[in-house]
């Protein structure tokens, strides 16, 4: 800091004065290689690095946007409004959680599902949003989840659900473990019932949401590098007091050790489940999009 | 202090020291003694009434935890006449931290599976503290499926800390492995009958914790998280322990009124391992009772009930 600098009063100095500040919501940069990104070249791209391939977090709505049919779907348990059955407290209120986490995202809640249409055939989608909480599951996620597996049933069409989380939710007890039971427990029906559930695992998906609908898909799909697993890597550092092999619980390794039917690329994960459901469902193919960021727009020169 | 006793159990390590010691020295002794004994066994009584009157959950998380609690393999020995344990995954290997096989309860067949912690440090390594790794999820998979062909009841005693976090549960699916017995028991056309009978940890508990109804004995807890792990990760020290404990919502008692579990099997005073006896027979009855109300009904209306059940848990009108 310079002389000057150090004379000034703290409320007028500015944070790294000496870098060019980037014009707020133009650009981004990649979380991975730090290439700094035209935004809305990465939105076309479905915030898929162009540069590394890296996949960006994407939102509950903005993946089910992405995946069912333009202006398809209509929501299920959207009323559903989380509680604090056990009054739960630690350096913060739960309640007092939430409603920051409502706040933040938008949301009621981690999960959202939609009904709606999937080349133009019935499909029940289901997305965590991971800014709620990490994405952890208490008793409305389990719940919307029930839900959308019996509209699945009532429909006579096909689940998907994309996960991105942390686990159970902590500040709901015993009620987020027993959703590990509840969502098995619809998911054993659909099984029944011949209907198809595909799994999409995306960053990160572990413990208690991964030991249950995680790993419960008739076909198991990964995007590329998601962190998978039951236990989270610290954990396990701190317990076998070993380093972790390189790439350890990515959907690379999960795929090399039998976890996952495929790896796909998200923007081809439309038409791939289109094409899958499809054959079990002895449906015609689908007519496939032309892939998105296929055809690139010209964009402006990144900032110096 | 007695290591074998917690420090809230001191006072009553105390007076039974006393009371072996008086004991002891009355060998041929003056009558006088006896008079002193049971006035010493009394107070002992009254003590151990009053500590365990008001346990705080952390403590009651402890007793779950008693090195001297009773565990899987030593109920299986009492309530039942008859146990043939059986092993493997028949796909990698036999994991000695989940025990299981046929097994006879008062004349009748049945099928039993639980976790096992092992007492000494050479039984603790070999049972790996009772923490399964997808290979024990497995072969309780298969009894589970073999109970099922048989039309056996099933029988599951949970005491563990969770699934076991290492490299090699994970490279050979810990996740999935927990996730096909959840699905599996939510449909297995027997009664399931499950029981808390020390630390229910976690996913790695509910793997075999999925059925028609959940016992809880008196002392044992039941959590989505340990109160340790809860504490590092929301008051970001795990000395914390004992306010997560209490946030949580662990005990028996508490899990019963919040409708969570469905009876609470009382465990004789000063807990399981004061009277490893008295407590397995109150198990004992209680899993009869149980049987019987289960054992009338239907497959199908028995798989209906447990899927309202396991459907209700946390549910709530929409609207």
């Amino acid at each position: 800091m310079s002389w000057l600098q150090k004379l000034m009063p703290a409320r007028i100095r500015t944070e790294g004065g000496s870098k060019r500040a980037v014009p707020e919501g133009l650009w981004e940069k990649c979380d991975n290689c730090t290439a700094v990104l035209y935004r809305p070249e990465l939105e076309r791209n479905l915030r898929v690095c162009p540069k590394c391939n890296h996949h960006m977090q994407i939102g509950a709505r903005e993946r089910l946007k992405q995946f069912l049919d333009d202006d398809s779907g209509e929501e299920i348990g959207a009323l559903l409004q989380p509680q604090d059955l056990l009054k739960f407290r630690d350096s913060k209120r739960y309640r007092d959680r939430l409603v920051a986490a409502q706040k933040a995202t938008a949301e009621r809640d981690a999960l959202v599902a939609l009904s709606g249409t999937l080349f133009s055939r019935s499909i029940v989608a289901a997305a965590f949003e991971f800014r709620f909480m990490a994405g952890s599951m208490g008793s409305v996620v389990g719940e919307r989840f029930a839900l959308a597996g019996e509209a699945a049933i009532a429909q006579r069409c096909p689940l998907v659900c994309f996960s991105a989380t942390g686990g159970a939710r902590m500040q709901e007890g015993l009620f987020s473990l027993l959703q590990m039971a509840k969502t098995s427990a619809v998911l054993a029906r659909m099984k029944e019932e011949r209907l198809p559930y595909i799994s999409v695992l995306t960053h990160p998906t572990t413990g208690g949401v991964s030991a249950s609908l995680g790993m419960l898909g008739d076909l198991i799909l990964a995007e590329p590098g998601a962190l998978i697993g039951f236990a989270g890597p610290r954990v396990i550092e701190q317990t076998v007091r070993e380093t972790l092999p390189e790439g350890f619980q990515r959907s690379e390794f999960l795929l090399e050790h039998g976890a996952l039917d495929q790896i796909v690329d998200r923007r081809e994960l439309r038409n791939r489940i289109g094409s899958l459901l499809a054959l079990l469902m002895h449906q015609p193919a689908p007519e496939p999009d032309p892939l998105p960021g296929s055809e690139p727009e010209e964009s402006p020169p990144p900032p110096a | 202090m007695n290591p074998n006793f917690l420090d809230f159990e001191q006072p009553i390590a105390e007076l039974e020291a006393k009371i072996s010691e008086l004991r002891h020295a009355s060998h041929g002794q003056a009558m006088n003694i006896e008079e002193e004994i049971s006035r010493l066994k009394d107070k002992c009584k009254a003590k151990t009434e009053q500590i365990f009157a008001n346990l705080s959950p952390w403590q009651v998380s402890q007793l779950a935890r008693h090195p001297q609690r009773p565990q899987t393999l030593d109920y299986i020995e009492t309530v039942f006449s008859e146990y043939q344990e059986l092993a493997g995954d028949r796909a990698y290997s036999d994991d000695a931290a989940i025990v299981g096989g046929l097994a006879r309860l008062e004349g009748r067949a049945v099928m039993v599976i639980g976790q096992q912690k092992g007492r000494d440090t050479k039984q603790k390594v070999k049972r790996n503290f009772g923490m399964p790794r997808p290979e024990g999820y497995r072969k309780a998979k298969r009894l589970m499926q073999l109970a099922e062909r048989y039309k056996l009841p099933l029988l599951t005693f949970i005491d563990t800390m969770g699934a076991y976090p290492g490299i090699g549960a994970e490279e050979r699916g810990q996740s999935e492995a927990i996730a096909s017995n959840l699905e599996l028991l939510s449909r297995l056309p027997v009664p399931v009958v499950c029981t808390v009978i020390g630390e229910g940890g976690s996913g790695g508990a509910l793997a075999i914790g999925v059925g028609d109804r959940t016992l809880m004995l008196q002392y044992a807890v039941y959590s989505v998280i340990s109160p340790e792990g809860c504490a590092s990760i929301l008051w970001k020290s795990a000395e914390r322990a004992r306010d997560a404990a209490e946030a949580l919502g662990i005990t028996a008692g508490r899990l019963k009124e919040l409708g969570l579990i469905d009876e609470v099997i009382k465990e004789p005073a000063g807990g399981a391992h004061r009277d490893k006896l008295a407590a397995a027979d109150s198990l004992k009855r209680t899993l009869l009772r149980q049987l019987d109300q289960l054992s009338g009904i239907e497959a199908k209306d028995l798989l209906q009930q447990r899927y309202e059940r396991l459907r209700g848990f946390g549910s709530q009108k929409a609207g």
